[in-house]
């Protein structure tokens, strides 16, 4: 826990387990969440949802509920003017205008249960549900589809009459709920097969899983009489939430401020709009501030969860072990409007390995479900738990062990990665020796016990990024980021900035500024918020460092090349070595004023070269045979962080990432009744896990240094959730013999197939 | 119908507060005394971001109404650390990293104190039972855990 020291450098924050900036804040309850904000005259925002899975709104009446005294502001879709279908990027996923209006505020048609029809202003929670009582929709109500394969018949009820599939010659006669088609690989796949001593061949399903944060969004908006719109929100991205408000009601984007609150959780659930333009539309017409908060039914309700997929999975093999050829085929459920995250479900499907000939083909089908939002890593967790059981699957039927044969396959330096481009330094061979090495990998197993592996693939992004550093009077140091903090953000930011400039690390304050304050960040999301916002805070400190020496030398009647910063100091380098003592960033912030003003760097960057993380994740389980219930008994993982700037932050996302993975692996899943209506909307039923349904989670750091980062550094937020469900799957066909490839792997489920083998039973 | 007027203590300090029938002891908390650390994740006594003591005992706030508390005693978030001192398990929750959203943070420490007062040691398995109540979605409760063992065994040594 110490801070690293030597006698080059003298202090090196990056690497050790400093204390949070912000931690104090969040051990008190004074960190200010999305809920925790009020203003004065603020008035009470309740949304209308639709009853129904699938209705045309024939009418909306509001004119009784905009009497009832205490209401100051009804709005419709009437209040949000049209929007031209383009694509933008969002996230890691792609995003629609024309649905976007659509989704917040349902417009031809209400497409699931939930969806927001209309929304009030009033003085009160009271007032505000009576409102919503007093609106009048007419529905016609249309029948519905839920069920992915079904949404893709013929004669499946359509949800956008316009909808016509994208990514196939020719062009379909008719609309359909198939959005799109992508295909993704190289080589001749039936020549790969060919080659394969042993096919293996399967099909798997999943259910659509909630991020589950624990705060449920909140938005707080004020509008005043000249238009300017001040907006506090839980967000992932809080220029995302203005360009998209700014957009949807037809404002100045320099109008528009945003100010991130504390966030409780997003998983890439936070990277959308929902309450927000409802709260700016309210408070518009109000005049007053307005605040929405949704319950957790309405987050369950009506926002993303991810995808549920139907995937057939082919992959062949020598008897060697050399993977020949492969083959897969997604269909991922979007919710109601296209966007599902196939399209990276395709890239990752098979990333870990080098396969000559392989192929991938998704498909993105909307059924009226909510819309689906990025969930940590979209799409790369479907896809890969079906290629991760069937590797395990081969691996049984080669009878090579499960992780000798991910390396013998495995990608590494210079492999072609199935989605195209060529592979730089990366650590998936590190992650596999590394639980190889574990002697939780050699510790024997009792009846009804198993053990599985498997392996996880993630990009990572980066974008655009500013951060700003600036030296007060007395040495400190202010920096201002703009990606909010989901988890220790601050701190690594800070860690890094001391690193820099050579000054401590507890003289380094940083905020998250709000759209106002700081320069045009894209979202915490992609894993980038660390990788980019250090590379922002680098570039920062070199202007400053830059600037100090030039004032250094001014200073001391130098030439500029004659001084250098080191150590936290300006000093006098080469034939003047000596002849002043070293300065330090303190001291020359004291004469700020008589040298040149004010002393700060901003970093403006739009971060290039993410690199991939790979992790690989080992795991026992223990299936009771009377229940069907499967208990995780220990937890192992590995992956890699190209530099871990603080390796307690780095292992907590594993820990999350792998218990989130737990979650959909045996218990997650929308359930949903005949009448297309959300049967589990609550934490009682839909189960994630508590602390007494994981062990302890063994993360282990490996690191790859990346080399396009100036520490080395990786995304590592995503990955984590990628392997855990095939590993869970792979150790209970260990355990038992079956293998399932339905998830989640429930109690019921797993009692059923024991059933049919007549191995249920109380346990001996 | 007119509020109903209710005097309790919360945080050692002697509140009064006007409520309506429905509104909760975490409405109370939040809206009336404007101690927003006591957080609402579900409002059906699932996640536990709500916890606080009555009478020394664990409660969801949230399933508690406000004019129930009338005469008893509170504790929330907002009382755990003394003066400049922060309690040990909040201080081995930043030390153990144990946090990293924090939404969840206040219940799971009002959570574990009320542990430690009833049990001051309890083994790996009695505190994930105890706090098997309280669902964080980031942390995979792994550090949460250690912090809580930790801070036990200073507090049983101190």
């Amino acid at each position: 826990m110490q801070a690293k020291t030597s006698a080059a450098l003298p202090q090196s924050y990056v690497g050790t387990r400093t204390v949070r900036p912000d931690g104090v804040d969040k051990v008190t309850g004074r960190a200010r969440f999305g809920a925790d904000f009020n203003l004065p005259g603020q008035l009470v925002g309740r949304v209308l949802r639709s009853p129904h899975a699938h209705a045309r709104i024939l009418s909306i009446d509001t004119s009784k509920a905009e009497r009832l005294p205490g209401v100051k502001a009804v709005v419709t879709r009437d209040d949000f003017p049209d929007q031209s279908s383009e694509f933008i990027p969002a996230g890691e996923m792609m995003m629609n205008y024309r649905d976007v209006v659509r989704n917040v505020m349902a417009r031809e048609k209400a497409l699931y249960e939930g969806h927001a029809v209309a929304a009030v202003a009033a003085t009160s929670t009271a007032v505000a549900r009576r409102a919503l009582k007093l609106i009048d929709v007419q529905y016609e109500v249309l029948p519905h589809v839920i069920d992915v394969v079904d949404a893709m018949k013929p004669e499946a009820p359509l949800l956008h009459e316009d909808l016509y599939t994208a990514g196939v010659e020719p062009k379909p006669e008719r609309p359909s709920n198939i959005a799109k088609r992508v295909e993704i690989g190289h080589g001749d796949i039936e020549a790969g097969f060919a080659r394969a001593d042993v096919i293996v061949e399967r099909e798997f399903s999943t259910q659509p899983v909630h991020q589950g944060y624990i705060e449920p969004h909140a938005a707080l908006a004020s509008v005043s009489e000249d238009g300017a719109v001040e907006l506090w929100c839980t967000t992932q991205g809080h220029f995302i939430v203005r360009a998209h408000c700014a957009r949807l009601l037809g404002l100045d984007i320099g109008k528009v401020r945003v100010t991130a609150s504390e966030i409780g959780g997003g998983f890439g659930g936070k990277t959308v709009v929902y309450l927000e333009p409802l709260a700016v539309a309210l408070s518009r017409k109000a005049k007053r501030p307005v605040k929405l908060v949704m319950s957790r039914e309405e987050v369950f309700k009506a926002s993303g969860p991810t995808s549920g997929a139907r995937i057939k999975v082919k992959l062949g093999a020598t008897k060697a072990g050399k993977f020949t050829g492969a083959f897969a085929e997604l269909k991922y459920q979007a919710g109601a409007f296209q966007g599902s995250p196939v399209q990276p479900g395709t890239m990752c499907a098979f990333a870990p390995y080098d396969i000559e000939h392989v192929k991938v083909i998704g498909y993105d089908v909307v059924s009226n479900r909510p819309k689906v939002a990025a969930y940590r890593a979209p799409g790369a967790p479907i896809s890969e738990f079906a290629v991760e059981s069937v590797v395990d699957e081969l691996a049984k039927k080669l009878e090579i062990d499960p992780v000798e044969l991910r390396l013998q396959n495995a990608a590494r330096e210079g492999t072609k990665a199935a989605y195209g481009p060529k592979f730089g330094p990366i650590g998936l061979i590190d992650t596999l020796h590394a639980v190889e090495k574990t002697n939780h990998y050699t510790t024997p197993l009792e009846e009804w016990q198993g053990r599985g592996v498997a392996s996880g693939f993630w990009f990572n992004i980066g974008g655009e990024t500013c951060a700003s550093l600036t030296v007060n009077e007395d040495g400190t140091v202010s920096l201002m980021a703009g990606t909010p903090d989901i988890g220790g953000l601050r701190a690594s930011l800070a860690m890094v900035a001391a690193d820099e400039l050579g000054v401590p690390y507890d003289k380094v304050r940083p905020i998250i500024g709000d759209t106002g304050s700081v320069g045009y960040n894209f979202l915490t999301g992609g894993s980038r918020s660390a990788f980019s916002g250090s590379m922002a805070v680098v570039e920062a400190a070199k202007q400053i460092k830059a600037d100090l020496c030039t004032r250094a030398a001014k200073l001391w009647e130098l030439a500029p090349d004659q001084v250098a910063f080191e150590n936290g100091h300006v000093k006098p380098v080469g034939d003047t070595n000596g002849r002043h003592k070293p300065v330090s960033v303190a001291d020359l912030a004291k004469v700020a004023g008589k040298t040149g003003g004010p002393i700060g760097g901003v970093g403006r960057i739009n971060a290039q070269g993410a690199g991939p993380s790979f992790g690989t994740h080992l795991v026992d389980v223990e299936v009771d045979p009377e229940t069907g219930r499967v208990t995780i008994l220990r937890y192992t993982m590995a992956q890699d962080a190209g530099r871990a700037i603080h390796p307690s932050y780095v292992e907590g996302q594993y820990q999350g990432g792998a218990a989130q993975g737990i979650g959909w692996a045996l218990n997650e899943e929308y359930i949903y009744g005949a009448d297309g209506k959300l049967q589990n909307a609550g934490f009682l039923d839909y189960r994630m896990p508590v602390a007494s349904d994981v062990p302890m989670i063994d993360a282990i750091i490996v690191e790859v240094p990346n080399p396009r980062h100036p520490y080395g550094v990786r995304g590592v937020g995503e990955t984590p959730i990628v392997p855990p469900m095939a590993a869970i799957a792979n150790a209970i066909e260990n355990a038992t013999g079956i293998r399932f490839t339905e998830l989640p792997m429930s109690p019921p489920k797993v009692l059923k197939a024991l059933k049919e083998r007549g191995l249920n039973g109380v346990k001996a | 119908m007119a509020k109903h007027h209710v005097t309790a203590t919360v945080n050692g300090d002697a509140v009064e507060f006007l409520c309506e029938t429905e509104e909760t002891l975490l409405d109370v908390l939040r809206d009336t005394l404007h101690l927003t650390g006591s957080k609402e994740g579900c409002s059906s006594g699932d996640c536990g971001a709500c916890s606080v003591t009555l009478d020394g005992r664990l409660v969801c706030s949230c399933l508690v109404l406000g004019c129930e508390v009338a005469g008893r005693s509170i504790e929330t978030i907002e009382g755990m650390a003394t003066g400049e001192t922060l309690h040990p398990l909040q201080q081995k929750f930043l030390e153990h990293a144990a946090l990293q959203c924090g939404i969840c943070t206040p219940g799971f420490l009002v959570a574990s104190k009320a542990l430690l007062e009833r049990d001051p040691d309890p083994t790996e398995t009695e505190i994930r039972y105890w706090l098997a109540g309280n669902l964080c979605r980031c942390t995979g409760y792994d550090k949460i855990i250690k912090a809580v063992m930790d801070a036990a065994a200073e507090m049983r040594t101190s």
